[in-house]
């Protein structure tokens, strides 16, 4: 090692993450004159969640029928079982139509029919309300136009494949990052005015997921090693319809969700029963209403109770559907499906829950800022506006909404930041320098690092997922504490570019960290409530109507609750007496 | 190996080394059910056989994210919608007209998204 090989970069406002909302956060700090530097561990604007939404986007347009924000707003606080953070629940709905509207100018092609743009009913939602793209296409739609913007703006760096390692904290604030450039092997100190983290959620700590490699909670471990609190870890978002089974090449696995809107489609049982209504929910002839939390604890009982599909799940069936409708809802997707053997109008394909979103993240204030100053969040790094459980379609609104809110308050308090100098953040970067360092040895029979987040992955899944319990945690926790002994101080891997086994080694230290957040907020949360079910603790209690926030500062687990956050009562009155438009 | 077992397996050849060093095969044998496509054999490879193997992917299955390209006996293809053939014994080469990384991995960000094409720009 030596110091010159070594690159110093600086900018005004860093962001580490370029999905939908770091991208959206590029964008508005760089208009608000900041210049920016974007890195991503992928590729720009390809990697992250935000590609991968195939379809719902909601938003209070009125544009299918008459709406207001408040009542997206009420089904959002709705969804989120008493545990959303108002401010930010009313940010996303309010502020969201106009970063939709914003979208819609850039050309991003939302789907329109009679002169208007279409809004589908999802669950949850008292009226048509999502906005979509189609054929499946919202996602790659999104995140295309985003690149473009950005690409428009020479103010904004973009790079590609820098795998940020740690913060760098000067005095209680954040000035800058240690990064890893995977091209090359290269080590980065990027020093910055602020700061903000748009990396995405948890969702690959589990083995059945619907998210993108790099979902690890990358975010939440770089907030927590420096510092900042996070908030309401426990809940996990489990989307209940994943693909199953048969193995479907070239689709994501919730791909079924768009079907549902457009064609309803039967939810069964092994036995070919209906069996949502059983759990107190309406009946599947009603139309797909039934919320994710729901929906996934009604198919996970039927497998439990012996009543599942062969292969673990429910059926989904849209055998009752005619084959020309299923032509007009998805064209090309029914001849794709044809190429994997499926044939809807015959086969009855088999669905069961994948861990899909975080509810949890970092705590947030509603300018996106953390408790560190010069750090802020944006998108599902972000934890406290879905509470216990998110909405259908919050997501896109939300990485674009609370994108260019965090972009905006960045560039401002960076403007009047006093940037650390080159000697400062080299003296900051040292001990995670020395890590990505180190150089080892061939690994060690059966030291394999990719079998060891597959382990973790497992882990999670067992006892950390849709349905907990005391006894459950307690062993994830163990098994999470011997898999960090097992992978101990050294870092598999070495120095070269791309070594797999040394990205694999910095994303279990982050994983592991990240896991054990969950499992600590999980075990303390005695009560079932959303995507929290505890074998346990079945109900919810009133008295846990609070969300828990989690720090680890040297080594040690903070763990503690704080009183949901509401409106101001002049906000709360202002809202009370707004009649609702369109309402019933 | 028999005619049944044959049926069970697929064999990778896959081309290996750093940058512009040099290159060796090594063959991979996999359980055809681990395979349904090329990037479900390389990721059970990578955790069951061989951690240091490099291919770059990030969105796994949906075809999405556009980087798991590389070359299937030959073609130009995305790894995790390519087929395996159980019995079948397939090549497997990094992008001909790209830079290698490493291993399955060539340089294919553009070339305003790579830290040295900024630090030239930074020059100009």
């Amino acid at each position: 090692m030596s110091a010159e090989n070594i690159v110093h970069m600086e900018t005004d406002v860093l962001i580490v993450g370029a999905g939908g909302a770091g991208m959206s956060a590029a964008i508005a700090a760089a208009q608000a004159g900041s210049r920016v530097i974007m890195a991503d561990r992928s590729l720009i604007g390809r990697g992250g969640a935000t590609i991968m939404a195939q379809m719902t986007v909601a938003v209070a347009l009125g544009e299918q029928t008459p709406d207001d924000w408040r009542n997206h707003y009420a089904d959002t606080l709705k969804a989120g079982r008493g545990l959303c953070s108002e401010p930010l629940a009313r940010l996303l709905c309010e502020r969201g139509i106009d970063s939709i509207r914003l979208m819609d100018s850039w050309g991003v092609g939302w789907a329109r029919a009679d002169g208007h743009l279409t809004q589908a009913h999802a669950p949850g939602h008292d009226r048509p309300r999502c906005v979509y793209v189609d054929y499946l296409n919202t996602g790659p739609a999104v995140a295309k136009t985003l690149r473009t913007q950005v690409a428009r703006d020479d103010r904004i760096a973009r790079l590609g494949d820098i795998l940020v390692v740690d913060l760098l904290i000067d005095g209680g604030r954040a000035v800058g990052v240690v990064a890893l450039h995977l091209t090359t092997g290269e080590r980065l100190v990027i020093r910055a005015g602020a700061v903000i983290i748009a990396t995405g959620g948890l969702t690959r700590l589990y083995k059945r997921n619907s998210a993108s490699l790099n979902m690890g909670g990358d975010g939440y471990a770089l907030a927590l090693r420096a510092g900042a609190r996070l908030i309401d870890m426990e809940f996990v978002q489990f989307f209940p319809i994943g693909h199953l089974a048969p193995r479907l090449v070239g689709f994501d696995p919730i791909m079924w969700d768009p079907f549902r809107y457009k064609l309803g489609g039967r939810l069964l049982n092994g036995l070919g029963e209906e069996f949502v209504e059983k759990y107190g929910h309406a009946a599947e002839n009603q139309g797909y209403t039934v919320t994710r939390d729901a929906a996934t604890y009604a198919i996970l009982k039927e497998v439990e109770a012996g009543r599942g599909s062969p292969a673990g799940g429910a059926y989904l069936s849209f055998r009752h559907v005619p084959e020309a409708d299923l032509r007009k809802a998805f064209g090309p997707i029914i001849d794709k499906l044809a190429a994997n053997g499926i044939d809807l109008t015959k086969n009855d394909i088999e669905v069961a829950p994948i861990a899909h979103y975080h509810m949890g993240g970092i705590r947030v204030d509603v300018g996106m800022a953390t408790d560190i100053p010069g750090l802020y969040a944006a998108g599902e790094a972000v934890g406290g506006a879905n509470g216990a459980n998110r909405l259908s379609g919050n997501a896109i609104t939300e990485a674009i909404t609370f994108g260019l809110q965090a972009g905006r308050s960045a560039a401002a308090f960076a403007q009047a930041a006093q940037p650390a100098g080159e000697a400062q953040a080299a003296r900051l970067a040292a001990p995670a320098l020395a890590m990505l360092d180190q150089e080892s040895e061939a690994p060690a029979p059966g030291a394999n690092v990719a079998a060891f987040i597959a382990r973790l992955q497992e882990i999670m899944q067992s006892h950390v997922g849709p349905f907990r319990s005391e006894e459950g945690l307690n062993l994830a926790l163990r098994e999470i504490a011997q898999l960090r002994d097992t992978c101990g101080q050294t870092l598999a891997g070495g120095t070269g570019p791309q070594d797999p086994e040394r990205v694999d080694a910095l994303d279990l230290r982050n994983m592991l960290l990240v896991a054990e957040a969950v499992a600590r907020s999980a075990l303390a949360r005695r009560e079932s409530r959303g995507a929290h079910q505890r074998d346990d603790y079945p109900g919810l209690d009133d008295g846990w109507t609070l969300n828990q926030t989690l720090s680890w500062r040297d080594g040690q687990w903070t763990l503690a609750t704080q009183a949901v956050e509401r409106l101001t009562p002049e906000e709360a009155k202002s809202l009370a007496s707004h009649e609702q438009v369109g309402q019933a | 190996m028999n005619t049944e077992n044959h049926a069970t397996m697929i064999c990778l050849d896959v081309q290996r080394g750093v940058g512009a060093g040099a290159t060796r095969i090594q063959r991979y044998e996999l359980p055809a059910g681990a395979a349904a496509s090329l990037l479900d054999g390389l990721r059970w490879v990578r955790e069951h056989l061989d951690p240091t193997l490099a291919l770059r992917y990030s969105c796994i299955n949906a075809n999405a994210c556009k980087e798991c390209m590389m070359l299937l006996d030959g073609k130009v293809v995305y790894a995790c919608v390519a087929r395996m053939q159980p019995g079948a014994t397939h090549s497997v080469a990094p992008l001909a007209n790209k830079a290698r990384i490493r291993d399955l991995i060539s340089e294919i960000a553009p070339v305003k998204e790579r830290l040295a094409g900024e630090q030239e720009d930074d020059d100009e």
